[in-house]
């Protein structure tokens, strides 16, 4: 009988109030024993205080080969970032 | 080293005219340090060798388990104990950080596992000889561990993200495996002469095996320098292994121990030791399945497998009934 456990993608979050951070996968029959097993798998040495468990089934990703479409209208905006502006030094700090 | 004789599949290193386009195009990303993650457009061969690769590593972290393992009920204080325990629970960790990566190309866990427990994959051949001592807890760390630290630190530098992230985890937790490895040869070489005398017999039988973690020459394989391109494969096998003596050999002064080696001679014109090769006649039968251990460390992969059974099955099916009770409540 073929009976792989499902895979989970485990999200850490460390110590320092950071968001929670994809660290890496492992099998396991439900989600219960995903964190317990992340627990042992990814936090050996005090890496995190909260773990997330997500079915990897359940994520959507982007295409990578959308890349180029998906992100070029950011790239076109320049005027988004604050050195786009020239603010003479007279003003101070801004 | 833990990943020993992996064959790159296809026709060997192509020049930049018999590329096609797409992989000119992957050839050009890897040249300029980009990472290469699970989704993107890969050629056969990489994503085929990466796996065995991959796989083979993560085999050699589990199957390293059992010549440590054997000593965990035997170790001389409750100290050591919880620090072998520890060791050999990381071995567990880095082989499931590994199986995760090689995951991601498309092989599952459980084909993974069958190829190993019928030998289509292999593991490291180190892992085929016996811990007869405690001593050899000591040269096993000491030893095995700086060979497969000397191997995993450039890997981390490896162009498939999933495999140099696992590497980067590894190597932050592999130094402790090998600090507590000299640290028991230490012990032991300050020692009785009996305790001493223990600790130069392990160093005797885990020399050259040591040497031959890295592998026979590669320097004229089609195959590595294909994976060298690739940036799967950082050094040459020759590389490593001197890079391993030169800093092994100051090491075992330090201990007062003697590398079983007599041709073993400072050369200041290359800035490193000669020294000899290993039995490489010996090499090919470990790899071929006749080492002293091969058949004991499979058959007990496989009975952990087996006997193993009923509990995943079991496991699964409290999952679904405890899913599907709850869709009722709903």
């Amino acid at each position: 009988m073929k009976t792989e456990w499902p895979l989970w993608e485990i999200f850490i979050r460390g110590q320092h109030g950071l968001s929670h951070r994809h660290v890496g996968s492992l099998h396991a029959p439900d989600a219960e024993m995903a964190i317990k097993n992340a627990r042992d798998v990814y936090t050996r040495r005090n890496e995190g205080v909260s773990i997330w468990v997500v079915e990897a089934a359940a994520i959507t990703a982007s295409s990578p080969s959308d890349k180029g479409p998906m992100y070029e209208p950011s790239e076109s905006k320049v005027y988004r970032h604050p050195s786009f502006y020239d603010i003479p030094d007279d003003v101070g700090a801004m | 080293m833990y990943a020993q004789m992996v064959k790159s599949t296809g026709t060997g290193l192509k020049s930049a005219d018999e590329m096609s386009a797409e992989e000119r195009a992957f050839q050009a990303r890897i040249d300029a340090g980009e990472k290469i993650e699970p989704k993107d457009w890969m050629p056969e061969g990489y994503r085929k060798t990466l796996i065995r690769q991959i796989g083979q590593h993560a085999h050699s972290e589990i199957v390293g388990q059992l010549p440590e393992g054997n000593w965990i009920t035997r170790a001389p204080t409750l100290e050591r104990k919880a620090i072998l325990l520890a060791k050999v629970q990381d071995e567990a960790g880095h082989g499931l950080y590994l199986y995760c990566a090689a995951e991601t190309l498309g092989v599952s866990r459980d084909e993974m596992t069958e190829m190993l427990l019928d030998g289509r994959m292999k593991y490291s051949s180190i892992f085929n000889y016996p811990t007869l001592t405690w001593a050899d807890m000591g040269a096993v760390g000491w030893l095995v561990d700086g060979a497969a630290i000397m191997n995993q630190v450039p890997l981390q530098r490896t162009s498939f993200g999933p495999y140099s992230r696992a590497m980067i985890r590894v190597c932050k937790e592999e130094s402790f495996h090998q600090r507590q490895g000299f640290d028991i040869m230490m012990k032991m070489a300050q020692g009785t002469p009996q305790q001493k005398a223990m600790a130069q017999d392990a160093l005797n039988r885990f020399w050259y095996p040591a040497l031959m973690m890295f592998g026979p020459s590669d320097k004229d394989s089609v195959h590595s320098a294909q994976s060298m391109a690739w940036k799967i494969k950082m050094n040459t096998n020759d590389e490593l292994r001197q890079k391993f003596v030169d800093q092994t050999v100051p090491q075992a002064e330090y201990l007062g121990l003697t590398v079983p080696d007599e041709n073993l001679t400072w050369n200041e014109e290359k800035g490193g030791y000669d020294f000899s090769e290993p039995d490489w006649e010996e090499f090919f039968e470990v790899i071929k399945g006749n080492g002293p251990c091969n058949t004991d460390r499979l058959a007990a992969r496989n009975k952990a497998w087996d006997d193993g059974a009923w509990v995943r099955e079991g496991m699964m099916a409290h999952a679904e009934k405890k899913r599907a009770r709850k869709m009722a409540a709903e």
